[in-house]
């Protein structure tokens, strides 16, 4: 298949009632972190952009959140084309300028502080990232508590990045600033909203 | 859902256009992620003037999906114009199903009350706010007040209300009364009566606050720490009432005043009128209720 049919296939079939209900569970899962919200199959990607990770680009990014890709989706032209048409996002120059990050490689991405951060003043200006995961329950669990956790939640997924429970410690203490994560594994996705405090990694 | 695309042929789901309802729902995000924070949004003009819950309604539209079932409260009331209207709206350009049972809502848009029925788990309480910045009748300015909440300034706050204390001896403070979220953000709960600021801490439910006039949205997530302001010597404290709702007998519920003739005639009954309804159907009535009495004490016009 040519790039330009591959970039205009695989859409919402119903645009206004799937991103909406993609929007539901994206909203569920960051008002209750680590709670994995499930998700049928609403678009088809070029690869490697996943089917969540493409539904969630699609109901949550426009011409006005300039999003970043990782260098395996960068190398991807069908990636980018079908993002382009589907949502009319520009591509960020660098993590910084991101509204959104898409991270099809979550083990090698760059630092999460190198993302945009928001200012103290408006903390709300900062990188959403969307990290493509394989599941979420065969790596290291990770102990969630927080706003949105009434004790403590659990999650696993695996190829998470590098020293990343060290970082999000770091990422937790610039608070008010700091980046979200929407974890998007095949059928489901969970949250990890700034505010989320990873308490211990069991083995 | 393909006979409700093509039923609706004047207005896109839910009134909002596309682009409007991801740029509302990028903020609603934002704003559960920095629970208290005002996010910004570029609010859009509504088929209803402002006052009467344009915020509210931008993201009641923005979240709610065909299977939604919408409840909608006026000062407690499921029966005032206000409600009535917005319930009306939502039928109309969404196609949902209304209640006003507080159970059976998924999503409820409150204009300055909580049910008094504990919500649960699933449920989003959308309030309508006129004025989002708890400072701003302290500091006019939008730059000054965004910084104080940047570097955590909230010294006037409580210099406010150290001088209700001065004055009245009390925190006069009744509605509006201004809540720490999460031991960060200073956030007015919209003007709720102060009675419904416990109801806040620890809901289960998600909390979403729209202000269109003031183009601002904010957020509690559910199991979030709400604490109102307050004086280890001056504590925070509710209303409480010296008789139970007229009509159902409920004790500790926030009750409205009714005038019933002029002759001073008067009653107090529930605000929410969902829960009075509810109580007064398993058989609980107070002393003014028609069950109660066939000819009610108060209430005989003068003749």
């Amino acid at each position: 298949m040519d790039i330009a049919t591959q970039s205009i296939d695989g859409g919402f079939a119903e645009p206004v009632f799937n991103a909406q209900a993609v929007f539901r569970a994206i909203m569920d899962a960051m008002a209750r972190p680590g709670s994995m919200q499930a998700l049928p199959q609403l678009t088809r990607p070029p690869a490697p952009l996943s089917a969540t990770a493409g539904a969630v680009a699609l109901s949550l990014c426009d011409n006005d959140t300039p999003v970043w890709l990782d260098p395996p989706l960068q190398a991807e032209a069908s990636v980018k084309a079908w993002l382009g048409f589907h949502t009319g996002a520009p591509l960020a120059n660098t993590p910084a300028d991101a509204h959104f990050a898409l991270i099809a490689n979550p083990k090698e991405m760059a630092a999460l502080d190198g993302f945009a951060q928001g200012t103290q003043e408006y903390p709300d200006r900062s990188t959403t990232l969307i990290l493509l995961v394989d599941d979420l329950a065969s790596g290291p669990s990770l102990l969630l508590e927080g706003p949105g956790i009434e004790k403590t939640s659990m999650i696993a997924p695996p190829g998470m990045p590098r020293h990343f429970v060290e970082q999000w410690k770091q990422n937790n203490q610039r608070f008010p600033r700091g980046v979200d994560i929407i974890l998007a594994a095949p059928g489901s996705l969970a949250c990890l909203p700034r505010t989320t405090r990873i308490k211990s990694i069991e083995a | 859902m393909n006979a409700q695309s093509t039923d609706i042929a004047t207005y896109n789901f839910a009134y909002l256009d596309e682009q409007t309802k991801r740029m509302i729902r990028r903020a609603i995000l934002k704003g559960i992620a920095i629970p208290g924070y005002q996010v910004p949004f570029a609010s859009r003009e509504m088929p209803m003037p402002y006052g009467w819950g344009t915020g509210g309604v931008q993201v009641t539209a923005s979240i709610i999906g065909p299977d939604d079932v919408l409840k909608v409260i006026d000062q407690g009331a499921d029966d005032t114009t206000n409600a009535v209207s917005i319930r009306a709206f939502f039928k109309k350009v969404a196609k949902v199903d209304v209640t006003t049972e507080t159970a059976k809502a998924t999503i409820m848009q409150t204009r300055h009350r909580i049910p008094e029925q504990p919500l649960t788990a699933g449920q989003v309480l959308v309030f309508q706010v006129p004025i989002p910045e708890p400072l701003r009748f302290l500091e006019p300015r939008e730059t000054e007040t965004r910084k104080m909440h940047a570097l955590e300034e909230y010294g006037l706050m409580h210099v406010k209300l150290y001088e209700d204390i001065a004055k009245h001896g009390r925190i006069a403070t009744t509605y509006a009364y201004p809540v720490k979220v999460e031991g960060r953000y200073v956030m007015d709960p919209s003007p709720t009566p102060k009675f419904d600021n416990p109801k806040m801490h620890r809901s289960p439910a998600l909390q979403l606050f729209g202000a269109g006039r003031e183009k601002r949205i904010y957020a509690v997530p559910p199991f979030t720490d709400v604490v109102s302001l307050d004086f280890e010597d001056h504590p925070f404290e509710v209303q409480t009432f010296d008789q139970p709702c007229a009509l159902c007998g409920a004790e500790n519920v926030y009750l409205d005043e009714v005038i019933l003739d002029d002759h001073g005639g008067h009653m107090f009954v529930c605000s929410d009128t969902d829960h009075c309804e509810k109580r007064r159907a398993d058989g609980h009535h107070g002393h003014l209720a028609p069950e109660a009495h066939l000819v009610p004490e108060k209430t005989e016009p003068a003749e």
